[in-house]
């Protein structure tokens, strides 16, 4: 099956489908706000999570190129990855998903923040 | 009401507006605000997700799902940890007791649903060209052009690659990760979005352990470091050691009652 034109993400990383969500996030909002153009994009993005910051950086402003966000800047802050340990039941800081806890060394720590990546807020005209 | 000037009666001139950038708007207001280009910036609040929209579409695909009493599975992998095999293997011990049907994710070509359409199911290949993981919606398009009976297995086999699926929920009840032993054992600490994602990983091609270097113990802890709820299946589908526990697990779930809920019992232990 070829999906039906339109339907098909056509890009090569994961980053830029995210980026085209990002976009029609954006233009939804542009209707239900009133704004008809973006200066400023702010995305949170957690330090666990699937994305790069560079390959955002990378394809912004070809994703934003002819629409309301076109030479929008976009600003990426970071959510601190924090976990739980199944061991000592204590909270640590991660800074990758694979990290043993700081406490009692145990490897088995479940991820309860920083595997998520949302937008934050936006400037607008 | 005007967000720049903040009168709130259209129609009426108002009188108490001061220039806004040399400016001054006196004027009626029933007709829209398309030409305020006043430059005044403001700070809108979004707190959406950005896989918002593939999520929207993956609840709908699980909605369907839930309806249609149809068991859906997600395989992931790198490309050539045998996910084809392992279907067409699962295919041949399940397809006389239920119906199932097979969604194929690759870049190019039909081989893979053909290899499942001649087990007799169908199956329906999806090329995603450039893209690099299958997404809800095209599941979506998939499951209604493939006509799924109800009570029944739906697997999808998504793109070989251990990255981008793993942020791509689509809408199925269970995320299996297949790793072969022919591959390295790290590679849950290697790739740990993929194994932290699924809730059961198959170790594939066991029947060659004696001829590569992969540590099965080794493997498993760190799995279970990445994703501590992680359930274990070792099997062999050409081979077929250990293959029932996979099966069993299966059968237990379609058209059942349980295989309807959005994360169902995994098998226990590490057969």
């Amino acid at each position: 099956m070829h999906l039906p034109e339109g339907c098909k993400a056509g890009v090569a990383m994961h980053e830029l489908s995210l980026l085209e969500n990002v976009r029609e996030i954006l233009e939804n909002h542009a209707v239900s706000q009133k704004f008809s153009k973006v200066t400023k994009v702010t995305l949170e993005i957690g330090k666990l999570s699937s994305v790069e910051p560079d390959a955002l950086r990378f394809g912004f402003d070809v994703v934003m190129k002819d629409s309301l966000a076109e030479n929008a800047e976009l600003i990426i802050s970071d959510i601190a990855g924090l976990g739980v340990c199944q061991q000592c039941s204590l909270q640590v800081e991660m800074e990758t998903s694979h990290d043993p806890c700081s406490h009692c060394g145990s490897p088995f720590v479940k991820v309860i923040q920083g595997a998520d990546m949302r937008i934050k807020d936006l400037i607008v005209i | 009401m005007c967000g720049i000037c903040g009168c709130s009666q259209p129609g009426k001139i108002n009188n108490r507006l001061q220039p806004v950038n040399g400016r001054v708007h006196q004027h009626d207001h029933d007709h829209g605000h398309q030409h305020h280009d006043y430059e005044t910036e403001r700070l809108v609040k979004v707190e959406q997700d950005l896989l918002s929209k593939n999520n929207t579409y993956a609840e709908q695909n699980r909605t369907y799902f839930q309806q249609h009493n149809i068991f859906t599975l997600n395989l992931v992998s790198s490309p050539g940890a045998g996910k084809t095999t392992l279907l067409v293997e699962t295919i041949k011990v399940l397809k006389d007791r239920f119906p199932i049907a097979v969604i194929e994710g690759d870049q190019q070509t039909e081989h893979d649903a053909d290899r499942i359409r001649a087990t007799g199911v169908p199956a329906l290949q999806i090329n995603t060209g450039r893209a690099c993981h299958l997404d809800a919606h095209g599941i979506g398009h998939a499951m209604m052009e493939l006509g799924i009976k109800a009570n029944s297995l739906l697997a999808i086999e998504n793109v070989g690659n251990l990255v981008c699926p793993s942020s791509f929920d689509l809408g199925e009840a269970h995320k299996v990760v297949v790793l072969s032993v022919t591959e390295g054992d790290d590679k849950p600490l290697k790739y740990p979005d993929m194994f932290r994602a699924a809730d059961l990983m198959l170790i594939n091609k066991t029947d060659l352990l004696p001829y590569v270097d992969f540590d099965v113990e080794r493997c498993i802890n760190y799995a279970r470091q990445v994703n501590p709820d992680i359930q274990i299946i070792q099997l062999s589908s050409t081979k077929g050691d250990n293959f029932s526990v996979w099966t069993d697990w299966l059968a237990g779930h379609i058209g059942s009652e349980v295989g309807k809920a959005t994360k169902s019992p995994l098998p226990s232990g590490e057969g």
